[in-house]
């Protein structure tokens, strides 16, 4: 049975598919899909994919992601393909690109970072040294980050 | 930009011409040559942290050059009433035409040169960078050794949060030193400037055991072992007075062989060993001072001339 079969087409909305297997509750939060929004979502986990071996699928209705969505969700699954739906559909597809530099996507996850003060004024910086593998330092800092901890530091 | 954040701000060609600057400069530091290059001048030395060496030395460098200093504390400032870094740097940015800044927060360096338009050296960003000490230190080691290329470095210590040690690393594997990393267990050099020494295609070897790197040194840069970066005292016991060098222990070692500091030293260094050939910690903070000098020239934008009399 296809992936796709096992929820229904979604009418209006964004298909998140090749997310990496066992990352697709951390893609909810980091597009706060999970406390910000009332939008269905549905899951789909660790099916097989010619390209990943296995992934996870997420489809979410009425929701068209936006450029700087897109930036969050590359942090932690680069080659997900993102499907906009319109009336059952595929309007658009948009692909997720990893930004050398990512502006107030997630805050730095080092203690003693001068941009722990919340007062402090200019914008969080994260840059990404290495794809593969992932590596992703503070800009001021220069420390490296945890990709599991900034799930939690998402702006 | 003009800003010296971390060693990456500098190429190789620039190290060596700000050393070159540096030693023309020594008589001038010393007080022997009378030149103002920097009249006029205005230095903040933005201190949120405790210094002797880098401070007063930034102070007798700008002095030196003819050139004045605003001295910045927290303590008894704005800072102590919750002022953001943000607001007191753009302070600083109305008053002086350069800042050195330490802070115990690390990235302190780099966000106070992306707040402000005057230059800005970092005098010590938490346990990240510290490359005005780097320069001091490469100053030393060239000076000793007529040298930076291929020399085999030995950095003894707290790896971890000294700061000293992960720029002057960076910077001696630009000029393909070997590097014997020394540190108990706990204080190991942070991963990602491992890695980052051995794309560089340098030669790193991690060890626990001083006694075996010391025979084929060129160089030991000695570091103490940190209490206030520690969590708790504990930790800190476990690992106090693990490494320490005295006169007896330069038997072994090859000839020219020098020992380097930071300084301040706690047990690390036996008093002992001040009066050998090898010990480099005092002659190394005096070169503090003609090497922040050409720092302090190159961010105003004020060549040295070739010949200083």
């Amino acid at each position: 049975m296809s992936e796709m079969r096992r929820v229904t087409a979604i009418c209006n909305g964004t298909v998140i598919d090749h997310i990496p297997a066992g990352h697709a509750l951390q893609v909810i939060r980091m597009l706060r899909i999970d406390t910000n929004r009332s939008n269905p979502v549905s899951l789909v986990m660790n099916v097989p994919s010619d390209k990943l071996g296995r992934k996870d699928v997420l489809k979410i209705e009425d929701l068209e992601l936006s450029q700087e969505e897109l930036d969050r969700l590359a942090l932690i699954s680069p080659h997900a393909s993102v499907a906009i739906i319109r009336n059952y559909g595929v309007a658009e597809k948009r692909v997720v690109e990893l930004a050398d530099e990512l502006v107030n996507v997630a805050s730095c996850t080092f203690s003693n970072c001068i941009t722990q003060n919340s007062r402090e004024p200019l914008p969080q910086k994260l840059r990404v040294v290495s794809r593969e593998p992932m590596e992703v330092r503070c800009y001021y800092c220069g420390r490296g980050q945890d990709l599991d901890e900034i799930v939690e530091n998402i702006l | 930009m003009s800003d010296v954040v971390t060693m990456d701000d500098l190429t190789n060609k620039e190290i060596v011409s700000i050393l070159d600057d540096a030693e023309r400069l020594v008589p001038v530091a010393k007080g022997d040559v009378h030149l103002p290059l920097l009249e006029g001048k205005v230095l903040a030395n933005m201190f949120f942290e405790n210094s002797t060496r880098t401070r007063m030395s930034f102070e007798a460098a700008m002095k030196r050059l003819g050139g004045s200093v605003l001295n910045f504390t927290s303590v008894g400032t704005s800072v102590a009433k919750g002022e953001t870094l943000f607001d007191t740097m753009q302070m600083v940015d109305g008053y002086a035409d350069v800042a050195a800044i330490r802070h115990p927060q690390q990235g302190a360096a780099q966000y106070s040169a992306d707040a402000v338009g005057i230059p800005i050296l970092n005098a010590g960003d938490g346990a990240g960078n510290h490359p005005t000490q780097t320069m001091l230190d490469l100053f030393t080691i060239r000076e000793a050794h007529g040298t930076l290329e291929g020399l085999n470095v030995v950095l003894v210590g707290d790896l971890r949060y000294g700061r000293t040690v992960h720029s002057l690393s960076h910077a001696l594997v630009r000029f393909g030193a070997t590097l014997t990393l020394v540190s108990p267990e706990s204080l190991r050099m942070p991963e990602e400037i491992v890695s980052d020494l051995r794309e560089h295609g340098a030669d790193v070897t991690e060890t626990v055991n001083l006694d075996a790197a010391l025979p084929d040194a060129d160089v030991i840069y000695m570091t103490r072992i940190q209490k206030e970066r520690f969590p708790d005292d504990d930790e800190y016991s476990k690992v106090a007075g693990i490494y320490m060098l005295e006169s007896s222990d330069m038997a072994s070692a090859k000839n020219g062989m020098i020992v380097m500091h930071p300084l301040p030293r706690v047990s690390e260094l036996h008093p002992s060993l001040d009066s050998t050939e090898n010990a480099r910690y005092f002659q190394q903070a005096f070169n503090g001072v003609p090497t922040r000098m050409a720092l302090l020239c190159r961010c105003l934008g004020v060549k040295v001339p070739k010949k200083v009399k």
